[in-house]
């Protein structure tokens, strides 16, 4: 299998084409857009905490597959964690998508995210799959405002 | 009279491609088991032999600094350097050397316009007028000028088919226009411009005309005087030529009584601390030890293009350009961003089931080389309202057989994200 069919993993294909918790969130605490200005990709994260917990967590916008499908993931994982454990999913999901091709993947860390260690093959990439992590973090620390990749 | 590409393309003159790509050692590469299908060359086009075996040939036998030493060496290089200039004079119809001012490329040869002639000819609330499709590099030089000048920049609209709206370029020139400047052929539609028409209607409001011919000079013969432009920019590397090395034409006229850009060696007649005497043309505007390989090799680039004859290059464009826009709409889910009547051989599309990105990894999978992203004309994506878009520019040596393999990876393209 080329290294470009292993980037385009069929749960990837998947959630591009039928993205989960993809829309607006009414009445959301925090709403943050994340750009790409070099390829124009586009998303807001909408997020809704009970305490410290995300209760709803959703996204809009457009994008390559890769960041799509990233944001789509994410919020499948993020939904129902406290603030406190996304920041430490975040961190495992930047840790292993920044690391080097051939290393290994902790699996146990990073779950189905493992799905985008395909990514790292690809550098120029690496910012489609962490544009929506981005602005997510932004949201959960209370920064509602854009971020840009660049 | 103007030049239709159309025109051109009924005359039988065709290439020999099969012998033309032998020229070019790249294009027998071979990526995941696909021969390579290079189709980004409006971003940069490949390089054949000839060029190579020039800039082989000043390192091995004519090294030297130019325009300095007695000695046979530096004699040499500046025959071949200057013999280089004459070249590419010749190659866009200029007999003046003068006229032909060498820089790193397009990108420079707009800036020098915009410091030199811009900084005083365009004073506060003066205006300088460009196109909705203009690359960035035809943009921002001017909006620095404007920012400084507290001047305004006017942009002439285009319509669905990334035509420009010549009744809006008729109404945006007034007294205030200092300049225009335009682009030739859009790199991210392949719009041919009416440099004719913009050039007389310009004129004959007394104002003066410089086309961003980068993407144009690999594709049709030009004869800036024949147009009448008043200043012409183009890069050697999109012309099959090196990069770091491009042209401004202005005419002698209007160059002679510019102000120098950038100070230092071979700018210069005499220096002494009280004064500082400015050389002649073309050297006032070259500061510095040039890109000596560089202009040596773009005169190859120009003597290869010659001896094919740019006319049998255009036909065979303009054919391939018919054949992959005709084979590229029957992908479903495809279309075409760019559609005006005289194109050039570049075309940007967007697929329903696949971003663009997308699209250009897939295809680099099967060998195939596109470009996908805004192409530095953010202000054309804004206008058709798309992010980015998948663009395959043609040249010279590519094939029908070529534009079938792209195809079929669009094709594929569409089964792995439909």
């Amino acid at each position: 299998m080329s290294s470009t069919r292993a980037l385009y993993e069929q749960v990837i294909l998947d959630h591009n084409k039928n993205p989960r918790n993809f829309g607006v969130l009414r009445e959301p605490d925090h709403t943050v857009e994340g750009f790409n200005p070099l390829c124009g990709d586009h998303f807001t994260i909408y997020v809704k905490l009970d305490g410290d917990r995300i209760s709803e967590i959703t996204f809009e916008g457009a994008g390559c597959a890769i960041s799509k499908s990233s944001a789509s993931v994410m919020t499948t994982v993020l939904k129902g964690k406290t603030v406190k454990e996304a920041e430490v999913i975040f961190k495992d999901f930047h840790h292993m998508i920044t690391s080097a091709p051939d290393a290994p993947v902790d699996e146990e860390a990073v779950g189905k995210l493992r799905i985008f260690s395909g990514v790292r093959e690809f550098p120029v990439r690496i910012k489609c799959a962490t544009l929506a992590w981005h602005a997510m973090n932004s949201a959960l620390h209370g920064k509602d405002s854009a971020i840009s990749t660049e | 009279m103007a030049i239709r590409i159309s025109d051109i393309a009924a005359e039988e003159a065709l290439l020999d491609v099969e012998a033309i790509r032998a020229d070019f050692p790249i294009l027998d590469l071979v990526r995941n088991g696909n021969p390579l299908v290079y189709l980004d060359n409006g971003a940069t086009s490949q390089t054949p032999r000839c060029v190579m075996d020039a800039i082989e040939h000043y390192y091995a036998a004519r090294n030297a600094n130019v325009h300095r030493g007695v000695h046979y060496l530096s004699q040499a290089a500046t025959h071949d350097f200057e013999e280089a200039r004459k070249k590419a004079g010749r190659f866009i119809g200029t007999p003046l050397a003068c006229e032909v001012i060498f820089t790193r490329g397009t990108t420079e040869a707009i800036n020098l316009v915009a410091q030199s002639y811009g900084r005083t000819h365009v004073g506060a609330g003066d205006e300088v007028l460009i196109s909705y499709m203009e690359h960035h590099s035809n943009i921002v030089p001017w909006q620095m000028l404007c920012e400084e000048k507290g001047a305004h920049l006017k942009v002439i609209p285009i319509n669905d088919a990334g035509e420009l709206d010549m009744d809006a370029f008729e109404r945006l020139l007034n007294e205030r226009t200092k300049i225009v400047a335009v682009t030739h052929v859009s790199n991210a539609l392949g719009t041919i411009t009416p440099i004719k028409e913009i050039i007389r209607i310009a004129h004959s409001a007394g104002v003066p005309v410089l086309l961003d011919g980068a993407q144009a000079i690999p594709h049709m013969p030009i004869n800036v005087y024949e147009l009448g432009c008043d200043f012409y920019a183009f890069s050697a590397h999109k012309m099959y030529g090196p990069t770091g090395m491009g042209v401004l034409y202005g005419k002698a006229r209007l160059l002679d009584a510019m102000p120098p850009w950038q100070g230092g060696g071979d700018m210069i007649m005499s220096v002494t601390f009280e004064k500082t005497t400015y050389n002649t043309l073309p050297y006032k505007f070259e500061a510095g030890t040039p890109n000596i390989e560089g202009a040596i090799a773009l005169g190859a680039a120009v003597d290869y293009l010659e001896r094919l004859g740019m006319n049998a290059i255009a036909a065979h464009e303009h054919q391939l350009l018919t054949y992959a826009t005709r084979a590229l709409q029957e992908v479903p889910g495809l279309t075409i961003i760019g559609t005006a009547k005289e194109k050039a051989a570049v075309i940007s599309f967007v697929l329903e089931s696949a971003h663009p990105h997308d699209i250009g990894q897939l295809l680099d999978d099967a060998g195939i080389a596109v470009r996908a992203g805004h192409h530095c004309a953010q202000p054309v994506m804004q206008r058709f309202g798309i992010p980015a878009t998948t663009r395959a520019s043609l040249a010279l040596y590519n094939t029908r057989e070529e534009i079938d393999a792209l195809v079929a990876a669009l094709h594929n393209v569409n089964k792995v994200f439909g």
